[in-house]
């Protein structure tokens, strides 16, 4: 793979990502009720991914426990195709994240990175640091009252 | 003397139609919303999530509403759904060391890299009822502090440098999977694990307390426990990448334990493995402990016949479905099984009376 191929494969992974973890109605909200023309080469089907751990988090693989999924393929009257695997349920989530993953790939990137990924992104950051920083409150300082050695 | 009948479907009707009108309570109070129960009632929902097997908190939420609050019942219907989900796939392995931890903490180093973080614990609390909570209000907000930047390393990795704990085991086998199989035994440790992360909290708890008061003593500490978010990753045929799909809330429990050492391993600790679906920190526990008194044979360590040391009895009675399945199926009619208990019942009673009227009459 050349250096270009991993960026894009990169970036591809990085929106894929975010749109599979995003709140449903925030990225419709987003994306808004104007979508393009499309094929709808896999309807969005609802399943399940079995999730795995590591025995002792760093051993074999083993099967914890699954989760929902909803997947979803279509292709752009322009020919390019978006995929997406989704967590949860919502057949629409799937179809949207798919969506996205094609217009990512058009001239409409730009466009589609300011008004959804970037909202998206920023909205993730921050419910993450908010529960971070609610965690680093809560972290031990120790003080040393007696030594015993003295 | 056999006698086919059928009936009560009039009665089976009616009986679930109270059972709804049971379920929704006085209709003047408003009905509990599935968002209520997620965001209030989490801990549950995550019990569900963990012994249904599948990680949905809207599901599991709604199979607590559906179910009155009865959690093996939840999880029963949880267990029943995910059996008509198509299966896309498995996960690469999570990498708990990169998980995003809202609680981490050590029993065994107080200066752990990363720090002793509490997270929204129960422990330190005094367990006495709070009269404020019977009355709706509004909480402060909870304070905040500068997050320290990046992953938090396990525990265990600074005993594993210096040699002092048994690496973990890395073979790159395929694990089994008990929902595409049956439990065949021997089980190796990646089944154990699958059936203890499914298996019913209270029986588990209770094999990891035996455990802790000598039957199957293996001496645990928690070097570990911690409790975050990790992002999921598959495997996309026809994208020839992995991308990930969402993220999951576990809880990991790693213990470390005393080996004196073998014939072919020096004294080293040794290592019990809990890993469950969201915050269910008691279950992640009591699953290392379990795991580790399983690992007997394979420490060269002595069977002392402990329940916990045994894989058959552990994994055969683990599941509280299957479990509750078998016991509840008794209360369900068995009148042509018990009509014949009644025939060989009364034939014996007639036989020992005859032959306590020849007796009598011998003599």
């Amino acid at each position: 793979m050349s250096t270009a191929e991993t960026v894009a494969t990169a970036d591809r992974r990085a929106w894929m990502g975010l749109l599979a973890r995003a709140e449903p109605a925030r990225l419709a909200a987003l994306l808004g009720a104007d979508l393009p023309e499309h094929v709808l080469l896999r309807a969005p089907e609802i399943g399940a991914v079995m999730v795995r751990g590591r025995v002792g988090g760093a051993g074999d693989a083993f099967n914890l426990g699954e989760m929902t999924v909803t997947r979803c393929s279509l292709r752009l009257a322009s020919g390019v195709v978006g995929h997406a695997y989704v967590q949860g349920r919502d057949r629409d989530h799937a179809r949207q994240a798919a969506l996205v993953d094609a217009l990512m790939q058009t001239g409409r990137s730009t466009e589609i990175e300011a008004r959804v990924l970037a909202p998206l992104a920023a909205e993730e950051t921050a419910r993450r640091s908010a529960r971070a920083a609610r965690a680093a409150a809560t972290k031990v300082e120790f003080f040393t009252m007696v030594r015993g050695e003295d | 003397m056999y006698v086919a009948v059928k009936g009560g479907e009039r009665a089976i009707d009616n009986a679930h139609a109270w059972l709804a009108e049971e379920r929704r309570g006085d209709p003047a109070v408003p009905a509990l919303g599935l968002d209520q129960i997620a965001g209030q009632l989490a801990l549950a929902v995550n019990r569900v999530m963990a012994e249904g097997s599948l990680f949905d908190r809207g599901l599991a939420a709604l199979a607590i509403k559906q179910a009155r609050g009865d959690l093996i019942e939840a999880i029963f219907l949880i267990r029943a759904y995910r059996t008509t989900l198509p299966r896309f796939g498995a996960s690469v392995p999570v990498d708990t060391a990169g998980m995003a931890c809202i609680r981490r903490i050590s029993a065994t180093f107080k200066d752990a890299p990363g720090g002793q973080v509490l997270g929204p614990t129960f422990d330190y609390t005094h367990r006495l009822l709070d009269f404020a909570l019977a009355a709706e209000g509004a909480v402060p907000e909870a304070p905040q502090a500068e997050p320290q930047p990046g992953p938090v390393p396990h525990v265990t990795g600074f005993l594993g440098r210096d040699g002092m704990i048994e690496p973990a085991e890395f073979t790159g086998a395929e694990p089994r999977d008990l929902t595409r199989e049956p439990l065949s035994l021997p089980a190796d440790r990646a089944l154990r694990l699958q059936a203890l992360a499914r298996g019913d909290e209270g029986f588990v708890l209770g094999l990891a307390y035996s455990t802790q008061r000598g039957y199957g003593r293996t001496h645990a500490f928690v070097g570990e426990l911690r409790i975050g978010t990790v992002g999921v990753e598959i495997e996309i045929p026809e994208l020839g990448f992995a991308v990930e799909i969402g993220e999951v809330e576990l809880t990991e429990c790693e213990t470390v334990n005393q080996f004196k050492g073998s014939r072919t391993e020096p004294p080293q600790f040794t290592r019990g493995y809990g890993l469950t679906f969201g915050q269910t920190e008691r279950k992640a526990i009591a699953m290392s402990l379990v795991d580790r008194a399983l690992r007997w044979r394979e420490l060269g360590e002595d069977d002392t016949g402990a329940p916990a040391q045994d894989e058959e009895f552990v994994l055969s009675h683990c599941d509280n479905i299957q479990a509750t399945g078998f016991l509840e199926h008794i209360k369900l009619p068995h009148y042509v099984d018990f009509q014949s208990e009644l025939e060989l019942v009364r034939k014996l009673r007639a036989e020992a009376e005859q032959a306590r009227a020849a007796r009598k009459a011998a003599e």
